[in-house]
């Protein structure tokens, strides 16, 4: 497994750099993770032409877990108030928001009406998601369906294009096998086969779901088993990014044309894989623990080229 | 154990005789308990004998669950000091995990 730092950065003049992710850095795992400090990566994508227009961005948001109320942020609603309030002073606004799963904590009483209340306060042209374990652990995942799941096929998974971008939502938290690892299934994995076939190999391609698509930490249950059939089905695309949640921060790997990138939590922050007994909310102190959460904006821009995976913190 | 279920079986068959239900739940069934603590279920195996009742008890400040593999009623999401508890009749291996995190996993062995 190559882990990398990645470079060159690219500055959002809408955004702060200050706080963005620090250097870091840990063994424990037998394997030390090292991520630049700064703003997180560019890079080019194939150029379909066309000149500079064309371009566009959009958000990722994930982990909000509506619903937790402990140490250390009791209030999710505010913090991922906070959260919109940073997407709506991007510039330009963003054409769509990604929620890459766990939208609620468990699942508890009201709390997909309270997180849905909330995301009418984004200043964005559309909302696709994806569930987390959260969201579908009691039953199923239906009320997930039933309420985010409009214009998916399956359990919840879906493609579309966006201005010569094609996106897939994979569904990974209803087929977990053992060890307790994400799955994605046969029926999914026949689906994407097909639904890529078209596709020339210079389509850009950006994959959102949950859990990473590559092992974080296998034995917190933080990578997919069947992620390889997946990838290989997208091996012969010149440029894959993968976004995903899960792990309420932010960690990337590049392996051949895959950009992964996991993202933060707007509700609280996790442990670094393999560090303490699991992988429960990290408690830090109050005024420490909007540096952990935060939102990730990407931008592309055709003929240009970079597709930009910028990570900001609420603090 | 094999007193107590011998004690448990006397008593039973005395609170037959004065019928009624609430003497006999009174009666100490079998008991086992497994706790959930540091993302662990503990003990992560156990034996136990046809008609026990496992009780397991969160002891983590995060939520969890017991979720059996076999289909069975799984707990809600047990949030601290929040028990659950399941009766095994029959003789078998149960393997059960938390449903919120899935690589927790756990197994009763009913002999």
């Amino acid at each position: 497994m190559q882990i990398r730092d990645d470079a060159p950065l690219l500055e959002s003049p809408a955004t702060s750099r200050r706080g963005f992710l620090q250097c870091m850095a840990w063994a424990g795992t037998g394997v030390v993770w090292s991520v630049a400090g700064g703003v997180l990566s560019s890079r080019s994508l194939a150029a379909p032409g066309g000149g500079g227009s064309g371009g566009f961005s959009f958000v990722q948001i994930s982990d909000t877990h509506i619903g937790f109320d402990k140490e250390p942020n009791p209030d999710p609603v505010g913090t991922l108030h906070e959260a919109l309030a940073r997407v709506n002073v991007l510039e330009p606004a963003p054409a769509f928001l990604i929620h890459t799963g766990d939208l609620t904590h468990a699942q508890k009483a009201g709390a997909f009406d309270t997180l849905a209340e909330a995301l009418k306060a984004a200043r964005v042209g559309e909302r696709f998601f994806v569930p987390g374990e959260h969201d579908v652990f009691a039953d199923g995942g239906k009320e997930f369906l039933a309420r985010f799941g409009a214009g998916t096929q399956g359990d919840g998974w879906r493609s579309f294009d966006w201005n010569g971008v094609h996106f897939i939502g994979l569904v990974n938290v209803l087929g977990f096998k053992s060890g307790g690892l994400g799955g994605l299934g046969t029926e999914q994995l026949e689906w994407l086969e097909k639904d890529v076939t078209p596709l020339s190999a210079s389509t850009p391609i950006v994959v959102y779901t949950h859990i990473p698509l590559w092992p974080v930490y296998a034995e917190w249950g933080w990578t997919t088993s069947d992620a390889p059939q997946a990838l290989a089905h997208l091996k012969r695309f010149g440029s894959v990014t993968v976004l995903n949640g899960h792990v309420h921060q932010v960690l990337q790997k590049v392996e051949g044309n895959v950009r992964f990138h996991t993202a933060r939590s707007t509700a609280f922050p996790q442990p670094p894989p393999g560090t303490g007994p699991g992988p429960g909310p990290l408690k830090v102190p109050a005024d420490q623990v909007r540096h952990l959460l935060g939102v990730r904006e990407v931008r592309y821009v055709q003929g240009t080229g970079p597709l930009a995976v910028i990570d900001a913190t609420l603090g | 154990m094999a007193s107590r279920i011998v004690r448990a079986a006397a008593a039973l068959l005395l609170s037959a005789s004065t019928a009624t239900p609430q003497r006999t739940g009174a009666v100490a069934p079998a008991m086992a308990e497994v706790r959930i603590e540091e993302f662990r279920f503990t003990p992560a195996t156990l034996e136990i004998d046809p008609g026990t009742t496992v009780r397991w008890v969160n002891r983590d400040e995060e939520l969890h669950t017991v979720a059996f593999v076999d289909g069975q009623a799984a707990s809600p999401a047990l949030d601290t000091d929040e028990a659950f508890s399941r009766r095994f009749d029959s003789p078998g291996t149960y393997t059960y995990r938390c449903a919120i995190h899935p690589h927790m996993a756990g197994t009763i062995v009913v002999r």
